[in-house]
């Protein structure tokens, strides 16, 4: 009785690794199964979604015009300081003094991709990119002023 | 002479497994007392990854603090952000809408099967198997792919904020979820043909690292570690947060205590996530996303208590408040700190290779243990 219990024992335990062959060989012979993505060749069809959060940005419309009031709400919602806002005052037309941002200074490297500051912002001037490849060769290009040069706030936001 | 298993003599080799060492899956540094091949002790020394999260979260304000605690148990990130919204909730008395519950439940059992396909792929390959590990990541990258587009990103996503969820659903949300389960429903058997059926993975893990439910208990022990010893303590069950009282699903538990016990629970869980989400993805009520929060949340003072069942056992969170914006102090109960307690008196008198087996079924993830 001993060795007949030995040898389907034996046979169990070959079943068990052949099941498992099995699967392995379906997969060996269904290439069309396989969802490897072949990055970065496929860069040009690469399609990230529209929420993805990748880089903090300030859209420009073609007048070169922002959103930005330089209220701060997003440098005091952003836990880790990645977010400066400089403002200045701008003299309008009518001699008033007006608040208005100099620069956005957005620090790459400090920033979690958390969204408080897009969240908190109260004119939806800030957005996330889908950008995600973020490494270069010196540190100091991490650091980043997100309106342009010479642009100016958008009519009507206030 | 038969030596006394967990004391140093002279002739005992000690040997370092990690911090670098790709079975601790991370920066888990073990002291291991060895006689021959069999286990003496093991010492797990720690802090090689310690960010001193709670200290940092007494600077930052009840909406920031949040984020923190997605990099403590990275895979199941969403889970522990629910802790922590639901004790500020606790602390201001928010009521959270029923879309907003049921959104939070449903991203928390995905979170759940996404954790433990990666524990089953990782648990795999610490024993030997390299194809699980691929066939695992598959399963993960799917759920990945919704995350990403509703919450924005793949593994800390920072959903969660007090008073419901930051953002509303994908319009695709729905149909993705039941794309995945039904593509996930023919892929189950998989995990069973390519590991638990195979001889090999049964042999090193029968009988291996056994735990009694006294033990689970006095070594406060939660989660699939502690229900594979038969021990009662799925949060979900004892103390129903957000709708799980609400939701048909049974709480696995297995009896033997050992290695395979632990498995089984975590393959059984999947399918009672599965479960869940099939519940509720067709029935998510219409309404608001978010419940009307005050600008600066305060909280009174006090102390405040919550905890959630993440993918590895209870995560507790404790603040204590002095009625400013900031907490006073915050403590957080991670569930693998007290399960890698356990894990010297599992080892001992086992051999060293049983040891990584070990490991793997506890479901350990550094950062969680080391904050």
């Amino acid at each position: 009785m001993f060795i007949v219990k030995y040898i389907k024992e034996v046979w169990s335990a070959i079943k068990s690794l052949l099941i498992g062959m099995r699967r392995t060989g379906y997969y060996f012979t269904h290439h069309k199964e396989i969802i490897t993505q072949q990055y970065p060749d496929n860069r040009d069809t690469l399609n990230l979604p529209e929420r993805f959060k990748g880089e903090v940005v300030m859209p420009h419309d073609e007048k070169n015009e922002h959103r930005c009031t330089g209220c701060t709400a997003c440098e005091l919602a952003c836990p880790n300081g990645t977010i400066k806002v400089i403002t200045k005052f701008d003299i309008s037309p009518e001699g008033k003094k007006k608040k208005a941002i100099d620069k956005l200074v957005y620090h790459l490297e400090l920033c979690t991709m958390c969204n408080l500051c897009v969240i908190a912002c109260p004119s939806d001037a800030i957005v996330m990119a889908q950008t995600f490849e973020h490494s270069v060769f010196d540190r100091s290009k991490l650091t980043k002023i997100l309106n342009n040069p010479g642009s100016k706030i958008m009519d009507g936001v206030e | 002479m038969v030596e006394e298993i967990g004391t140093t003599t002279e002739g005992d080799l000690i040997i370092n497994v990690g911090p670098q060492h790709p079975a601790t899956h991370g920066v888990l540094h073990l002291v291991i007392t060895l006689n021959g091949e069999t286990v003496k002790k093991v010492e797990p020394h720690l802090g090689y990854i310690h960010r001193s999260i709670e200290k940092m979260c007494e600077s930052l304000t009840y909406r920031q603090f949040i984020y923190v605690t997605s990099r403590m148990d990275y895979l199941s990130s969403h889970i522990n952000n629910h802790g922590c919204a639901l004790c500020v909730e606790k602390g201001l008395q928010i009521e959270v809408p029923a879309r907003a519950q049921v959104i939070r439940v449903i991203m928390d059992e995905l979170t759940r099967i996404a954790s433990h396909e990666l524990w089953w792929g990782a648990m795999a390959m610490d024993i030997g198997a390299f194809t699980p590990f691929f066939h695992a990541f598959r399963e993960r990258e799917s759920i990945n792919d919704i995350m990403e587009e509703t919450c924005g990103a793949r593994l800390t996503m920072n959903y969660m904020v007090p008073g419901g969820v930051m953002i509303d659903i994908h319009p695709n949300f729905q149909k993705k979820v039941k794309d995945f389960i039904a593509f996930y429903r023919t892929k189950m058997n998989e995990s069973d043909e390519l590991l638990t059926g195979n001889i090999i993975f049964q042999n090193r893990m029968k009988g291996v690292g056994l735990l009694s439910k006294e033990d689970a208990i006095s070594f406060g022990c939660t989660g699939p570690t502690a229900r594979g010893s038969g021990l009662n303590c799925d949060i979900r069950k004892l103390y129903p947060y957000e709708i799980y009282n609400s939701v048909t699903f049974e709480e696995v538990l297995e009896t033997s205590g050992d290695s395979l016990a632990r498995y089984m629970v975590r393959l059984r869980e999947i399918k009672q996530s599965i479960n869940i989400i099939e519940q509720l993805i067709d029935n998510i009520p219409e309404g608001d996303f978010q419940a009307k929060t005050k600008a600066v949340l305060k909280l009174p003072k006090g102390e405040f208590y919550s905890r959630v069942e993440t993918a590895r056992g209870e995560f507790g969170v404790y603040i204590v408040s002095e009625g400013g914006t900031t907490p006073y102090r915050i403590k957080f109960r991670s569930p693998g700190f007290a399960n890698l307690s356990a894990l010297d008196h599992m080892a001992r008198g086992s051999k060293l290779g049983d040891l990584v087996a070990m490991m793997g079924t506890l479901d350990l993830v550094i950062p969680d243990i080391d904050r």
